[in-house]
């Protein structure tokens, strides 16, 4: 029961770190192999704020999602908008993303670690037990949990009643049409992009409050978002965050039954078997 | 045979020759370089055969790599070592082929999420056994030498080569490109295009995997994120790209001056290596698209049809 | 009707997509060395029909048989070495390469396959039929859009293919290039070839089709020789009621 609980606390932040980049290729169809990067930012980013300000990691995060937001966007014009112009199929652009955001990952990583060092940093907030159903947890992750769950509801929320929202899920459904009833693709696309950037560093910011991270983390959360948003189904919300829960929840019994070092291979398992049988993600009817 | 072929003939062979002279030399530290040079050439030259025609950008040659390594770290003690080697090239076909069975039928972003982990994967797996067992590293011990492993690397670049210039050749080759141009064409031409695919995946794994077996002993101590170290994935990925990944010898044009220039900025500012590694992805994807090969046709066609005016 | 023996058959066809009932259990056969024309109003289902026959889709029920045996399941590429090749509505070339290894794909792993210099000789065979042998060393993209098409035709015909699936083969052609490639096709029937041909010139389906099916919303709603069902009430209803029309 505890490792249920447990499973689907991380699962939680798990699912705002994927519905970030599901924002990002569902959207704005670019690949971000930096998104795990943007979360160990968004990671320092609290981890400075808490131990020189004192500031609370849960105030962090309306200072970081703003700051993310304008970075993606820039990211998104300056270097991705050009290669989008210039891609002669989505296949060119998947291989041009690709390798320009793996180029910006290693950049993010080679400055981290030239100005911050490579070391792995944390501190502690709300690290007290609570209670629930006779077992204890650490605070830090059920906040970290009711946060994700706040921002993924607002989220959800402007997606399906906005008119932006509704504009981006439809580029994301159909972009020539959506071009076709005046919806601005390539603003609608940045903004998307912005968005994801701005949900996965908010993410960091939470997850840094009970998990250890360093320079190089950044790979594996954007490894497994990756595999979440493919489980889950590209372009669909509700179905990245079952996805997480999933992972979550696997992820804990993996690492507390058999052995932590494993937690990879779990997130494999569950990536072949998606593979094998359902491609088109959980949720998503067969298409062709 | 064509003048031309007869011509690319001969020179391959003389830079064989120089190649293989090196170690006469006697300098320990061009001998070590020229390690480099010839690992790097063998994996991604192996890597163009590939993602060149596929553009499927594979991230998996550490995995294969390592896979390698502990072939030989392993072997050592019960097999003859000139088994190994086809060994590890057997288990890094298979391996491929798993990798390929899994992802290959599907869109190009499967497989290179699949690739991208595939090395901390196995050598998560390979941990978890060995703390199972209680074993630590692995000693490799033999009587091979710098030179040895340096000519066993020419020889097997020789091999890529003559196997690339093959499979170029050969119905394989001209399916992939037929792939690499447009998937859904190939199927309706009649290609089996996942089968295709798998086949062709299995060389680069088979080759990367012979590598980290001739190159075990040099370790000589064996732990797994040594032999699995991910950078060596990205590293190969940016030489192939640099040089060109759409001509045989391309990516031979990438590692020269890419071993040279990581070695330095590893020896001065090692913390460095990262964001030169960053640096050189978006100089790819921004101004050498089709690599040093591709600027140089460009450039060669331009004095071509400047010659043709005038 | 003539008296030919069936090469393709379709029984029962249909295809849904989600609610939609693109194809609707359709029935129709193609006899040797005839033409058959494919045709109705827009969303009809003639290009689906035709994607199910090639397996770039799967159907959803019903059975398509080439010569008795069936290539219900099979997947594209072996439907293609069955004897079954096709071009495209959107002209799909290889941009890489020259137009003659273009074509040299289709005779190197279609129905009957060639390799080395017999592959070669094979596609340029196949060049000269289109009328584009000169241009066998070009590059795709120097070339007009009807030889495009003619490429592409030529990569069909070097599989040597029990059938042919021309998808509005003639479309967007101008007047010239239309009496050229009807001239084209026909040359193609008189050689004896089977072909299915999906149309919207009527032109074309008048004076290359020995028979047609014609459909409406998924269904087959009339069949015969192309002057009686250009005559059909029904036929004339469905294209006049159809915007498209």
């Amino acid at each position: 029961m505890d490792i249920l609980i447990t499973g689907l606390l991380l699962g939680g932040t798990y699912a705002l770190i994927a519905v970030g980049l599901n924002l990002q290729y569902g959207m704005a169809r670019i690949m971000n192999l930096a998104n795990g990067e943007l979360l160990v930012i968004g990671g320092f980013a609290a981890f400075w704020f808490q131990t020189t300000q004192a500031l609370s990691p849960l105030l962090t995060v309306f200072l970081v999602a703003p700051l993310a937001f304008a970075l993606n966007w820039l990211i998104y014009t300056v270097l991705l908008r050009p290669l989008v112009r210039r891609a002669k199929s989505r296949g060119q652009l998947e291989v041009d993303a690709i390798l320009t955001t793996f180029g910006l990952s290693f950049v993010a990583v080679g400055l981290m670690i030239a100005l911050f060092g490579g070391d792995y940093f944390s501190y502690s907030h709300l690290a007290r037990p609570v209670r629930i159903l006779g077992d204890t947890y650490a605070l830090n992750r059920l906040v970290a949990f009711l946060a994700a769950v706040v921002i993924c509801g607002a989220l959800h929320l402007w997606l399906n009643h906005s008119r932006p929202g509704m504009s981006i899920r439809a580029i994301a459904v159909a972009p020539e049409s959506a071009r076709l009833v005046g919806i601005d693709v390539p603003k609608l696309a940045a903004l998307a992009f912005a968005l994801g950037g701005a949900v996965t560093a908010s993410g960091g910011t939470l997850i840094s409050m009970f998990l250890t991270l360093d320079a190089s983390t950044g790979v594996m959360f954007t490894l497994k978002a990756l595999i979440i948003v493919i489980m889950g189904g590209v372009a669909d919300i509700r179905g990245t965050i079952v996805a997480a829960l999933l992972l979550g929840i696997l992820e804990t019994f993996v690492a507390t039954l058999i052995d932590p070092g494993l937690t990879l291979a779990a997130a494999y398992l569950l990536f072949v078997l998606i593979l094998l049988l359902r491609p088109q993600g959980l949720f998503r009817r067969s298409q062709t | 045979m064509s003048a031309a072929e007869t011509r690319n003939v001969l020179v391959a062979l003389v830079l064989l020759a120089l190649a293989t002279a090196l170690p006469f030399a006697g300098s320990s530290y061009w001998l070590a370089k020229g390690i480099s040079v010839a690992m790097f050439t063998v994996l991604a030259t192996s890597w163009a055969l590939f993602s060149g025609p596929t553009h499927y950008i594979s991230l998996a040659t550490a995995a294969f790599f390592g896979l390698g390594t502990y072939t030989t770290g392993l072997g050592i003690d019960h097999l003859p070592y000139w088994a190994l080697l086809p060994l590890a090239g057997v288990l890094g076909a298979v391996l491929a082929a798993l990798v390929g069975l899994a992802t290959l039928r599907l869109s190009g972003v499967y497989f290179v999420i699949f690739t991208l982990g595939l090395a901390e994967l196995v050598r998560q797996i390979i941990t978890w056994i060995q703390n199972e067992t209680g074993q630590r590293g692995l000693y490799v011990l033999t009587d091979t030498t710098e030179a040895g492993i340096y000519w066993q690397l020419v020889g097997l670049a020789s091999l890529v080569y003559v196997g690339g210039w093959l499979i170029a050749r050969s119905r394989l080759g001209f399916a992939l490109r037929i792939i690499g141009d447009d998937e859904e064409v190939a199927r309706h031409s009649g290609i089996n295009t996942a089968r295709a695919k798998i086949l062709l995946f299995m060389v680069p794994g088979a080759v990367a995997a012979i590598t980290g077996a001739i190159l075990a002993p040099r370790y000589v101590y064996i732990e797994p994120s040594l032999a699995f170290t991910p950078m060596l994935s990205f590293q190969v990925v940016i030489m192939a790209l640099l040089g060109g990944p759409g001509r045989l010898w391309g990516p031979l044009v990438g590692v020269i001056p890419f071993t040279f220039l990581w070695d330095a900025i590893s020896e001065t500012v090692p913390t460095q290596a990262t964001l030169l590694l960053g640096l050189c992805f978006l100089l790819i994807v921004f101004l050498l698209p089709r690599g040093f090969v591709g600027l140089l046709e460009a450039l060669h066609a331009r004095a071509a049809s400047r010659e043709g005016l005038a | 009707m003539t008296a030919g023996a069936a090469v393709l058959t379709v029984r029962g066809a249909t295809k849904r997509f989600g609610g939609l009932t693109a194809v609707d259990d359709l029935d129709f056969a193609v006899v040797e060395h005839e033409v058959l024309g494919l045709i109705g109003p827009n969303g009809s289902g003639k290009s689906t029909t035709l994607n199910l026959i090639s397996g770039a889709l799967k159907p959803s029920a019903g059975e398509i048989s080439l010569r008795g045996r069936s290539i219900t399941r099979l997947p594209a590429q072996q439907i293609a070495r069955q004897g079954v090749s096709r071009t495209f509505q959107l002209v799909r070339l290889l941009p890489s390469m020259t137009v003659l290894e273009n074509v040299k794909a289709g005779a190197v792993f279609g129905h009957r396959r060639r390799w080395g210099a017999e592959a070669d000789a094979h596609a340029l065979r196949m060049l000269e039929t289109v009328g584009m042998s000169r241009q066998a060393g070009a590059r795709i993209g120097q070339l007009t859009y009807i030889d495009t098409k003619r490429v592409e035709l030529a990569r069909v015909l070097a599989s040597e293919p029990e059938v042919l699936l021309l998808d509005e083969w003639l479309a967007g052609l101008n007047p010239t290039e239309l009496t050229e490639g009807i001239r084209l096709i026909r040359a193609l029937r008189d050689e004896g070839r089977t072909i299915i041909l999906v149309e919207h010139v009527m032109d074309a389906i008048r004076s290359l089709c020995d028979a047609c099916v014609v459909m409406s919303s998924g269904r087959k709603i009339a069949e015969g020789r192309p002057d009686e069902v250009l005559s059909d009430p029904e036929v004339i209803r469905a294209y006049l009621g159809d915007d498209d029309a």
